[in-house]
């Protein structure tokens, strides 16, 4: 077909961080990519194809740098289609899939298979994460350089940590001389105590063996040190205490290549969410106190922490409804970190352009990709939001397989109504 | 004759926590009737005759299983034990499947005791039998302090105004966060004590106060409670030696001298002789250790009385 | 306290109810003379307090002190259904192994507290022999009990309420019937 066609958005306010536009302007898309943005009156001829999104907000694609999509090997928990499905329904069109999956994501063929599998199936990008260490077992280097050829965005053993040193600092010098970050899930898995939740007061009340937020911060200052003395850019996974925010603040100061993310219930939730042995509140790692969600909010306000993701950890209902001791740790939450960003939009933490920001341009940035913003020539990846749109949680309704989470019944404002990738509408049943 | 239709307030008794004042009296007023029983030639009354008490222990205990057996035995239940060592458990069945399965035999009250906290929380979300907790856990043992807060009583007149302490692993004794929450409830102040590795935070905020040595804990106590220490079960030992730990924190015929006059000396059991008490002490004038085991079956079968019976009430 | 409804009659006062425990206490020590296996067993509530006045009775007539017991028949009651009896314990001196027991009570009506006391007696033993003391016989029996000895019988309707009130519990010794 030689005729081109152009699509045009019409009717938004267009919204990228990337660029600090913040405007009503109409989006012009060409062979999926961002042709240009132009005024909403200005008319353009040669335009196939007019889409009214009047009354709503036009973002980037949101990206989701961290989930868990399950596939290969516990589809019965989510599964690639499902969980790309899922991200769409959330406003997510790009997500990075950790490599905990089994086989573990630590060989070439396991990555090939998650992307020809998104290829076929997907409702939004996959960018697979590779395993730093084989099986993350901690012992023996992944093969990164395969890994990365294979695509591979970054690498990580989230789920584990690497206890040795000695170990994390060869990945780092490794990853580095492959130009890809390492994600690091920081949680001293000695200090853990066999921790189910936050060590405190509630978990004292309750009986139930706590992690103490040291556990996750001395991962942090030793990573930190160890990026310090390489060079190689790290990335601290959801972050949920106050000191490990204070360790970042200063690293950052002190100009080591660190970034840093988070997740909506470390920004909204406290270990009181724990209460009656409440599974859906079991996460790793565990919510915290007040305190530790202030410095969060704070921290994300200050550009300490860099981005958010929602750290999607899907698990079947035979895994959640057992004693809380035995209870698979994760939280249901690709459907859920668009809305519950916005509440700090509505707090006042954030405004809406940092907001958006922290879903695009910079996870995009992190994990090396193209999308992330709407100048021209990007790909035409775009969320549409309805900002007055209110809705309840409800798993029910929810297109994961993982029907978990604390936010169960929670009132939001604020949802995705509509994402495009290549400029193609991605067409899924929405409430 | 006059029958007060005095009940407790909810079907199961999962822990202290959800008992008030009012209820723990009911309980040691109906135990004080009911443990003349045990004495009688013929121990048994006719009260929960035909009544079906199922124990389903997932974690071992002879000591506890036992006095919920013989409480139910002497009340004339039909009482079957369920060991997870026996039990379909081992071969992947979920709790919540056991506990239905069991629940579908009709039994009138389940006596659970689990190693995971909440267990008993969660099964009470899904089943309609009435439960109690023996014990789940770190987290709560109601009926040992039921039969602690009696046998004070028993023996001192009262709770009120009492200085209670108890020394130990309060980290991970269930025992501990029930008596507090038992004994600040009737009234007696509480104490708590042991090596900072095996004291959990914040623990003041279950109403007690803490102690930094046995001597400042016990000094001018009316009643101290030793419990159990056992080094099997940790990976990281918090402690050198069982030894250093008798030498640090054991109860022994120096430092009781500390305790007020008239002071009773109590242990959940099973005792480590020479360990956190010295058998001296354990044996001597001011041990009731032994009344407490004797005081738990009058308990329990105050719970299995007035919780079987209640359910009875209502339907 | 009056009854609103209908009347009510005072059938023993203070004196009859004394006249007739003397006399009881007589009747039993003629059916069982001097012997030293005789024991008081009052059944909870006010049968307990006719027993102790009946074994002073006997104790004073033979100088001799008369075992006394006091039955708590809450956990033996067969309308379980109803009512969560309070549970207070019982006292009996011992075990009733071959003794005479004279089990005591302040009304006697359907039979059916006294079949609970039976019941609770022989956890404490076999008794040689188990005799019925009753202060009020008032008619109406559901099981085929019967006492040894009375101190009024009475005819009442079964919706009647018949109240005993005695010194022990502060108030004046009398029978009340009161009619619906």
């Amino acid at each position: 077909m030689s005729s081109e066609r152009i699509k045009r958005i019409h009717g938004g306010r267009v919204i990228d961080p990337a660029v600090n536009l913040d405007a009503s302007l109409d989006i012009l898309i060409e062979n999926g990519r961002i042709k240009s943005l132009i005024n909403t009156n200005t008319d353009f001829p040669g335009v196939t194809e007019k889409i009214d999104v009047s009354g709503k907000i036009l973002t980037p694609g949101l990206i989701d740098m961290h989930t868990h999509l399950r596939e290969p090997g516990q589809e019965y928990k989510e599964g690639i289609e499902n969980g790309t499905k899922a991200a769409a329904s959330g406003g997510i069109t790009s997500v990075a899939c950790m490599a905990n999956t089994d086989p573990v994501n630590d060989n070439g063929s396991v990555t090939d298979f998650i992307i020809r599998r998104a290829a076929e199936f997907g409702y939004a990008r996959v960018y697979p994460i590779g395993a730093v260490s084989k099986s993350l077992a901690g012992v023996e280097l992944s093969e990164m350089g395969e890994l990365a050829a294979a695509g591979c965005v970054a690498f990580s053993d989230d789920g584990n940590t690497i206890m040795n040193a000695e170990l994390m600092r060869c990945a780092l010098e490794y990853a580095r001389d492959l130009d890809k970050c390492i994600i690091v899930h920081a949680e001293d898995l000695n200090l853990l105590r066999g921790g189910v939740m936050h060590e405190g007061s509630v978990g004292t009340q309750m009986g139930l063996p706590g992690a103490p937020s040291s556990s996750e911060e001395v991962i942090v200052a030793r990573d930190i040190i160890l990026s310090r003395m390489t060079g190689a850019p790290v990335h601290f996974a959801h972050i949920s205490t106050a000191g490990s925010v204070e360790l970042i603040r200063k690293a950052k100061e002190d100009g080591v290549p660190v970034t840093a993310e988070t997740c909506p219930h470390y920004f909204t939730m406290t270990h009181q969410a724990v209460l009656g042995y409440n599974t859906r509140a079991r996460v790793n790692p565990p919510l915290r106190e007040d305190s530790d969600v202030e410095a969060i909010k704070n921290g994300l306000k200050e550009g300490v922490l860099d981005c958010i993701a929602s750290d999607h950890a899907p698990h079947a209902r035979h895994e959640k409804e057992v004693e809380f001791e035995r209870a698979m740790p994760g939280i249901s939450g690709i459907e859920t970190i668009l809305g519950l960003t916005l509440t700090l939009v509505d707090d006042g933490t954030l405004s809406l352009i940092e907001a958006i920001e922290k879903l695009t341009v910079v996870p995009a940035r992190i994990i090396g990709i193209e999308s992330g913003t709407l100048s021209r020539g990007a790909p035409a990846d775009i969320t549409v939001i309805d900002m007055e749109k209110e809705w309840t949680v409800k798993t029910e309704n929810f297109i994961s397989k993982g029907k978990f989470t604390p936010f169960e019944g929670m009132k939001l404002k604020g949802r995705a109504v509509a994402t495009f990738i290549n400029g193609e509408e991605i067409n899924i049943e929405r409430e | 004759m006059t029958d007060e239709l005095k009940t407790l307030k909810n079907k199961n008794l999962l822990g202290m926590a959800d008992l008030d004042r009012d209820e723990t009296e009911l309980i040691l007023d109906t135990a004080s009737g009911l443990k003349e029983i045990n004495f009688r030639p013929i121990k048994k009354v006719p009260t929960l005759q035909g009544r079906t008490q199922i124990n389903l222990f997932f974690e071992p205990s002879t000591r506890t299983r036992t006095s919920f057996e013989i409480a139910g035995k002497r009340l004339g239940a039909d009482t079957i034990n369920f060991s997870a060592s026996t039990s379909s458990l081992v071969k992947g069945e979920t709790l919540i499947d056991t506990a239905k399965n069991i629940e579908a035999m009709v039994p009138d009250i389940l006596v659970i005791r689990h190693s995971a906290a909440g267990a008993p929380y969660l099964l009470s979300q899904h089943l309609d039998c009435p439960i109690i907790n023996a014990g789940d856990g770190a987290h709560e043992h109601p009926s040992q302090a039921l039969l602690d807060i009696f046998t004070v009583r028993e023996k001192k007149g009262k709770i009120d105004g009492l200085k209670l302490a108890i020394v130990g692993d309060i980290a991970h004794s269930r025992v501990a966060r029930s008596d507090v929450m038992g004994f600040t409830k009737m009234g007696a102040s509480v104490v708590v004590a042991g090596p900072s590795t095996l004291m959990p935070p914040e623990i003041e905020r279950l109403g007690c106060e803490t102690a930094n040595s046995i001597d400042e804990a016990i000094e001018g106590a009316d009643v101290v409670i030793m419990l159990r220490i056992q080094l099997e079960r940790f990976e990281t030992s918090p402690l050198p030696s069982l030894r250093e730990y008798s030498e640090l924190w054991g109860l022994n015929t120096k430092n009781v001298e500390l305790t007020a006059p008239g002071a009773i000396i109590m242990h959940p059991g099973p005792i480590n002789r020479g360990v956190e008490i010295s058998p001296e002490v354990a044996d001597g004038r001011r041990s009731v250790i032994l009344d407490q085991v004797q005081n738990g079956v009058a308990v329990r079968m105050a719970l299995l009385y007035l919780l079987t019976r209640r359910t009875t009430q209502n339907e | 306290m009056e009854s609103e409804m209908g009347e009510s009659k005072t059938v023993m006062d203070y004196g009859r109810i004394a006249t007739s425990l003397d006399r009881m206490a007589a009747q039993i020590r003629e059916c069982n003379p001097g012997n030293p296996d005789l024991v008081f067993v009052g059944i909870r509530a006010r049968g307990d307090y006719l027993a102790t006045r009946l074994a002073d009775r006997v104790s004073k007539a033979e100088g001799r002190d008369i075992p006394l017991g006091a039955l708590d028949i809450g956990l033996y009651r067969d309308d379980a259904d109803k009512v969560i009896p309070e549970v207070r314990a019982s006292e009996i001196p011992g075990s009733l192994e071959a003794k005479v027991v004279v089990l005591v009570d302040d009304v006697l009506f359907t039979g059916r507290t006294i079949r609970a006391a039976l019941d609770a007696l022989m956890n404490y033993g076999r008794p040689q022999k188990i005799e019925l003391a009753v202060l009020v016989d008032r008619g109406h029996r559901e099981l085929p009990i019967q006492p040894n000895y009375v101190g009024l019988t009475v005819e009442t309707s079964v919706v009647d309420k018949v109240e005993v009130n005695m010194s022990e519990d502060g108030k004046k010794d009398s029978v009340i019937i009161r009619k619906k």
